[in-house]
């Protein structure tokens, strides 16, 4: 990704020239070299919880959570996605993408919601604020359980990992409501 | 309540086994196929960490934090959110990599139950990498104008910051 490209340049060619000017020149030699190892072992004292944790939301998709989820969420995105909901195709791979978003399946949540988005791309301005709207749901982080921000507060020796789990919840839902209400109004007034 | 939320891990597991049991589900193949996604999760994150946290460690030390602090940490402070958190608000919309990383040296650095910790965790729970997910959609979609979903989006991504700081200082300040 050229962004990317970008971000790194933009880092280490301001970084470099601040480095050299406050002169601080050999810590942020050794920086880069002992980062590369933090992140080894970032990830490995992830990869426990994570593993555990992939395999439960495994367990729970296939006992029929993801299902029962989309059951709950198709009239919620009736009301959401009016136009979309019409299209079969599109409604399907709606309910699948915010399905995958709660479970955190991002693996699965984007395949989906491009789909939803393609077909609501093709039908032309009559779902164009709806593709926005699309794109601001997955912008919010609708997750039901953050389990890698769980283990990273586990790796960091956290009595309960899942203690913040009430403060995510609420922000998510403030998160999902600014977004949902900036769509109501700027859709209202954009040309 | 307390002992319940501590107890998340091992109670959902149970729930999953009993809803296996009654739905003839191999429970314990389910486990090990999905730990082998997580495996799979991890070697597709491990490259970016790798090439971002350096560049992550390199910025910090190089000055840029105190130069930007006099500027942000008053707008921070006067937004409620604790100034430690600066950097990775910065890094959150464009990097799900680097936020994590920035993230995971604030948990580290301050304590998984300091008040830092848990903003930090919350923030990084609660938002999403917003110009990442714009971009795979308008790109997939292939869709010329975004409209108005970047400035919505951005609303969302404040709002969250403000709330999960907010949130944690009322629950653990």
């Amino acid at each position: 990704m050229v962004f990317m490209t970008a971000l790194l340049l933009g880092i280490y060619l301001l970084s470099v020239t601040l480095a050299l000017l406050t002169g601080r020149a050999d810590q942020a030699g050794a920086a880069v070299l002992t980062g590369a190892g933090e992140a080894v072992e970032l990830c490995l004292r992830l990869a426990g919880s994570l593993c555990l944790w992939s395999g439960v939301m495994e367990l729970l998709e296939r006992c029929g959570l993801a299902r029962r989820l989309a059951g709950l969420l198709r009239p919620l995105l009736r009301r959401l996605f009016p136009a979309a909901s019409r299209d079969a195709a599109a409604a399907d791979a709606l309910t699948e993408n915010l399905t995958a978003n709660l479970l955190g399946l991002g693996n699965a949540a984007t395949p989906a919601g491009i789909r939803a988005a393609r077909a609501m791309a093709q039908m032309g301005t009559a779902a164009r604020d709806e593709l926005c709207l699309l794109i601001v749901l997955n912008t919010a982080s609708l997750q039901l359980l953050p389990t890698t921000i769980a283990s990273l507060r586990a790796a960091a020796g956290a009595v309960a990992a899942f203690d913040i789990l009430p403060a995510v919840w609420i922000s998510s839902l403030c998160s999902l409501a600014a977004g949902l209400g900036a769509a109501a109004l700027l859709r209202r007034h954009w040309p | 309540m307390k002992s319940l939320m501590a107890l998340t891990a091992p109670l959902l597991i149970a729930a999953g086994l009993i809803a296996a049991g009654r739905r003839n589900v191999d429970a314990f193949q389910a486990l090990t196929e999905g730990s082998r996604k997580g495996l799979d999760i991890l070697r597709d994150m491990f490259p970016a960490l790798l090439v971002l946290l350096p560049a992550l460690k390199l910025l910090q030390c190089s000055g840029l934090p105190e130069m930007l602090a006099p500027l942000l940490n008053p707008l921070l402070r006067r937004l409620g959110i604790p100034p430690e958190t600066g950097l990775l608000l910065l890094l959150r919309p464009f990097s799900g990599s680097a936020a994590l990383a920035a993230a995971a040296e604030l948990i580290e650095g301050w304590g998984p139950e300091s008040l830092v910790g848990r903003t930090a965790a919350v923030m990084l729970g609660s938002s999403e990498t917003t110009f990442y997910v714009i971009a795979v959609y308008l790109a997939a979609a292939d869709v010329r104008h975004s409209r108005w979903a970047i400035p919505a989006a951005l609303c969302a991504d404040l709002a969250c910051f403000v709330s999960s700081a907010w949130i944690c200082r009322l629950l653990w300040g």
